[in-house]
């Protein structure tokens, strides 16, 4: 029987639940056509703010042999000059059916609106949100994704400056996931994202006793922490109706499978672009299909959430 | 590593070589300084106390702790050497080090420059001269002829004269002034060692202006073409950031040597390039 790997996000048709993670590969238009035309259901260029950002000095990204951690620092040409770069990219795509996702942060609440606003003009599919950078205007500084009220009056500012769906990215290093996810549902997020990297983690030299990134913490990413992003979407998608996409550790297509099990309508795939190459995104469609195949499964729509179900009890 | 003392041997015996894994090559490993040479008045040869697997054409990412970490041509694997011109902040922090003192690397990664035929022109502008003279001794050791062009601005600027003579080479010198060997550029001698000895195939690492123009002079003599690419980089090596593309390509791993067929289709090749912020400037 034919598999149908289309899903729906937020009123987007999605040709397969295969996205580009933000912060991977996303750098200029011949990159993203490539990963397009590779297979990737939506593609996500560099996520942009509002002046351009050099990040962090070396070493940003590190190969720890368990993972990967990186401290990039967020450089980005600023929202101007992506907007420049990559003028028309919708039109490139068309032909791929791939999905553009535009991808964007910044350090106050009117700050993600502004540069919302002015990403509308790539006509991107969606808008994926990042909050997990520090909130300049709050007392302590901490993560609009850690606190309910921060990462909800975001959502408020972007919705009311923009009417394309918005994903927002939540982070894993909080105390109470399913907080913030209801805090950002009730004001209007139309899908959130599960989840961005996993930390912060350090790493001594032992030739210096120093932190070997720049930045001396990063995030860490890779099939290691896939426990961890399964438990988060199941218990998000537990708390919130809006869609779930499942990001952090999918590496084949068994990792797809068991991320829409737990609830997931799509998944994000960024550090297996290392393990397994650029062309992972296309291996892993094909993996996803096969295994929907062999099972006789029509669609991704027969087993989601399957997780949630009650379990048969056998007498 | 061998000199802390923790009882490394036992550890990894009894964990059946997990241990292996866990410190991989992957992650900055420090070395020390073996022998620094002065090549002119700006460029040094820092010979490493480290043997390392490599091929021409493949680069390490160079540490110094507390400024940065770059990419950075080898010279050679075995030992680990590289010729450096102190030329912004990072390279002048390289240049104060000497035998004994310490720096760290990762690697090497990238594809390596392949010899094909049975003469090979090789054409080193400014410090891309390094990688050339480790492609001219894989060559010769193969039983191949090399011809060489060392390019320099000016005779101030021309490095590794004498170490290609070693080899039983000698190179045609260009400058831009006519200060020392031929005057012009190294598109010049290369084309004279075409119209002479001639040769089945070119090879080139140096200002990338000069790399386009010596890929069309390839292509019209029909030859083939590799070129080294350099590119800012990040993630470096591990083609995860996105920042070293060039319309597409990742030059940290699916280059930086890259094929003149390839690049001749990138309009970026020769004319923009990203820096830290990504955002693409003339060279």
């Amino acid at each position: 029987m034919a598999v149908d790997l289309a899903v729906d996000l937020c009123g987007v048709r999605l040709k397969n639940p295969v996205l580009m993670a933000s912060g991977i590969l996303g750098v200029g238009r011949d990159l993203l056509l490539r990963i397009a035309r590779g297979g990737a259901g939506g593609v996500l260029p560099k996520s942009c703010c509002l002046e351009p950002r050099a990040g962090h000095p070396n070493p940003t990204v590190l190969d720890y042999g368990w993972g990967v951690a990186n401290a990039v620092g967020l450089s980005n040409p600023g929202v101007e000059a992506e907007i420049e770069e990559l003028r028309g990219i919708r039109e490139e795509l068309a032909p791929t059916r791939t999905a553009l996702i535009a991808s964007m942060f910044e350090a106050t609440v009117e700050g993600f609106g502004e540069v919302a606003f002015r990403l509308q003009e790539l006509e991107p599919d969606l808008i994926e949100v990042n909050i997990s950078c520090p909130n300049t205007e709050s007392d302590l500084g901490r993560m609009f994704a850690s606190e309910p009220h921060s990462a909800a009056a975001v959502v408020r500012e972007i919705k009311r400056r923009v009417s394309v769906p918005i994903i927002m990215k939540l982070s894993p290093n909080v105390t109470d996931i399913a907080e913030i996810a209801r805090a950002c549902e009730a004001e209007g997020a139309d899908a959130l994202a599960c989840c961005n990297t996993v930390g912060p983690g350090m790493f001594i030299d032992l030739e210096t006793g120093r932190p070997i990134l720049a930045n001396q913490v990063g995030g860490l990413s890779g099939p290691a922490f896939k426990p961890i992003t399964v438990a988060k979407v199941y218990e998000v998608s537990r708390a919130v109706q809006i869609p779930v996409v499942a990001v952090g550790g999918v590496m084949t297509g068994a990792d797809v499978i068991e991320m829409v099990m737990a609830g997931a309508r799509c998944v994000g795939i960024g550090t297996a672009a290392y393990y397994r190459g650029p062309e992972v995104y296309g291996l892993v469609v094909a993996e996803t299909a096969a295994w929907l195949e062999e099972r006789g499964h029509g669609s991704l729509a027969e087993i989601q959430g399957l997780a949630h179900r009650e379990p048969i009890l056998r007498g | 590593m061998a000199e802390s003392g923790i009882g490394h041997a036992e550890w990894q015996a009894s964990v059946g070589g997990l241990w292996q894994r866990s410190a991989p090559a992957t992650m900055p490993r420090a070395v020390r300084v073996r022998e620094v040479v002065q090549e002119n008045y700006r460029t040094r040869t820092y010979v490493l106390d480290c043997e390392l697997e490599a091929r021409p054409g493949q680069y390490i990412m160079l540490w110094l702790p507390r400024l940065d970490e770059k990419p950075i041509s080898l010279v050679s694997g075995s030992p680990l050497t590289i010729t450096v011109a102190d030329v912004g902040p990072f390279t002048h922090a390289l240049s104060q080090l000497g035998p004994g003192d310490r720096l760290h690397y990762r690697g090497p990664y990238g594809k390596p420059f392949e010899a094909t035929g049975q003469r090979l022109l090789l054409v080193g502008g400014g410090y891309g001269v390094g990688p050339m003279h480790f492609l001219a001794r894989e060559a010769l050791s193969l039983g191949l002829a090399c011809e060489v062009v060392i390019g320099a601005r000016n005779g101030d600027d021309v490095l590794f004269v004498e170490r290609f003579q070693a080899l039983g080479v000698a190179p045609v010198v260009t400058t831009d002034d006519g200060s020392q060997g031929m005057r012009g550029m190294a598109t010049d001698g290369a084309r004279r060692i075409l119209d002479g000895p001639g040769a089945d195939a070119l090879y080139a690492c140096g200002p990338e202006k000069m790399m386009r123009a010596l890929g069309e002079l390839a292509e019209a003599r029909g030859l083939p073409c590799s070129l080294s690419v350099e590119r800012y980089m990040k993630c470096g090596g591990l083609s995860l950031c996105g920042a070293c593309e060039v319309n597409g390509v990742l030059v940290c791993a699916e280059g930086p040597v890259l094929d003149w067929q390839l690049l001749k289709s990138l309009p970026d090749f020769g004319r923009l390039h990203r820096g830290r912020t990504a955002a693409r400037q003339p060279w």
